[in-house]
């Protein structure tokens, strides 16, 4: 692993990009907890709107997942 | 630790000349799109021909025999309910009569007692005339005699005391002192 | 650490991480060159996948009993959760493509669900497969919405509700974001797939050291019900943001 300069930029980028996999754990934490408080205020309506959280989930999840792949398309594609 | 793994992942990369993420290996797309196209048209004929179809009429019937049971217990609740009305009525019917009948018996026993009152009154009454005329002429009997006695004691008297006095005078101041 | 490990280990010693090999696609009868019509492994898992989907679906419902068997109410939650999202989803006229929907549903459970049994081969892994899937249901909904509303379904792009100004910008934003839904459709299923599976191998990597082995195999543990939430939870996704775009062509108005 000595003196590829291409190499070390690398492994930085993918290691930056694990940043974006925070991002997206803040995201997903902000629709449970958020989903979760309103829940409880009323949980009759709770039910009713499991579906709408999955979809904010999956739309929050989607982005952390892109720097997923960011991450592997540097380390095994570029 | 990068050209290891592109050793490693390369034994199948290496024909197909690319890099190390399989996914990414365009030669293979086209078998696995093949693949994946055969595959759905083949569940989905499956499913649309025999599964859901067959899921759907077992639904389906499974509600109409859920519905009918239903229905067929709300009708057995009816029933049930109408033969508690009509034992209700008859229960209140026969309350009603027995208390006619508790209310005639009264009242004609009343009417009996009053009856019974009534003569028991009037005997009374009877007897209790006769006994005050017996009373007044058994009274009249003794101013009777006291009147004559009065007299006849008075004569004596004015005879004593050697007073005459016609007859008639004396037995009117008698009664004169009698009465009042 | 582990690069330290992999990098002082020799060459095909046990810490070697090749945690991308379980996606490559090998011919099975021999040979290297895969044509578009060579028997891969690809094949047999999805052969796989299409005789799971016929033991539930068809010998599970043979009885068309009544009181459902075990397989058989397995079968009917499927269809009855699948065809309860459809309906709430995209309302009484979806329910037109709900086999087609179902296909979908089926085959992503499956095959996510099959991807975690060990050494099997993941199908929705793979990028081109889950492209597929996405520009499917991408042209099916597009077509969809310009053959029944025409050119009133571009009328999804213009925000009519929003203020005259901002609504050329919404319309770019709500077009550019129209033609990532594919893009993102596909990439979120391939790469929950991936990043589980791959995690899991770099897990079992670090079981061949004797001293965090155990940790290691708790952790496999812990990452393999997280996977199989994961693989039900993305079937899920997939199809109920299906439903949405459904009735983005079957009712555009905004």
């Amino acid at each position: 692993m000595e003196g590829d300069i291409a190499e070390l930029g690398k492994y930085i980028g993918v290691g930056l990009t694990a940043i974006g996999m925070g991002g997206a754990a803040m995201g997903v934490g902000t629709v449970a907890g958020n989903f979760l408080s309103g829940a409880l205020r009323n949980p009759s309506a709770a039910a009713s709107q499991t579906a709408t959280l999955f979809i904010g989930m999956a739309f929050a999840e989607a982005l952390g997942i892109f720097s997923f792949l960011v991450a592997l398309l540097l380390m095994f594609a570029v | 630790m990068a050209t290891e793994t592109h050793e490693a992942a390369g034994h199948a990369a290496e024909a197909a000349g690319s890099a190390g993420m399989p996914q990414l290996d365009f030669s293979t797309w086209g078998n696995q799109i093949f693949w994946l196209i055969v595959t759905l048209v083949v569940i989905y004929l499956i499913l649309s021909k025999v599964a859901l179809p067959r899921v759907g009429a077992v639904l389906a019937d499974r509600a109409g025999t859920i519905a009918n049971n239903i229905a067929a217990a709300e009708e057995l609740k009816q029933q049930a309910r109408d033969a508690e009305a009509a034992y209700e009525k008859a229960l209140a019917n026969a309350r009603a009569e027995a208390a006619a009948i508790v209310e005639a018996t009264r009242a004609e026993a009343a009417e009996k007692l009053k009856a019974a009152t009534a003569r028991a009154d009037e005997q009374i009454a009877a007897k209790a005339a006769e006994g005050e005329a017996a009373i007044a002429e058994i009274r009249a009997g003794a101013m009777e005699a006291a009147e004559t006695v009065a007299r006849d004691t008075a004569a004596e008297i004015v005879t004593a005391l050697g007073f005459s006095a016609p007859e008639g005078e004396i037995a009117g101041a008698v009664s004169a002192r009698l009465k009042g | 650490m582990a690069t330290e490990a992999a990098h002082g280990a020799e060459e095909g010693s046990s810490l070697v991480f090749h945690p991308m090999d379980q996606f490559i696609v090998k011919p099975l009868f021999g040979g290297t060159e895969v044509h578009w019509y060579t028997i891969t492994n690809v094949t047999l898992w999805m052969a796989i996948t299409v005789l799971a989907i016929i033991a539930l679906m068809v010998l599970g419902t043979s009885g068309k009993k009544q009181v459902p068997s075990r397989g058989q109410s397995m079968a009917e939650m499927a269809y009855g959760f699948v065809y309860k999202m459809v309906e709430d989803v995209t309302g009484k006229d979806g329910l037109r493509y709900f086999p087609y929907i179902f296909t979908l549903f089926m085959f992503i459970v499956f095959a996510n669900v099959l991807g975690l049994v060990p050494m099997s081969f993941t199908t929705t892994s793979h990028f081109a497969v889950t492209i597929v899937l996405a520009l499917a249901v991408f042209l099916t909904v597009t077509i969809l919405g310009f053959v029944l509303h025409g050119a009133q379904f571009l009328g999804l792009f213009w925000v009519s509700s929003a203020p005259l100004a901002v609504r050329p910008l919404l319309a770019m934003i709500e077009v550019i974001s129209y033609f990532v839904r594919p893009v993102s459709h596909s990439i979120r299923l391939a790469g929950n797939m991936m990043a589980g599976h791959a995690v899991i191998k770099v897990f079992a990597g670090f079981a061949a050291i004797a001293a965090v082995s155990p940790v290691s195999i708790l952790a496999i543990v812990g990452m393999y019900g997280l996977e199989i939430l994961v693989a039900f939870i993305q079937a899920y996704v997939f199809t109920i943001l299906t439903c949405v775009y459904l009735k983005d062509a079957l009712h555009p108005a905004h």
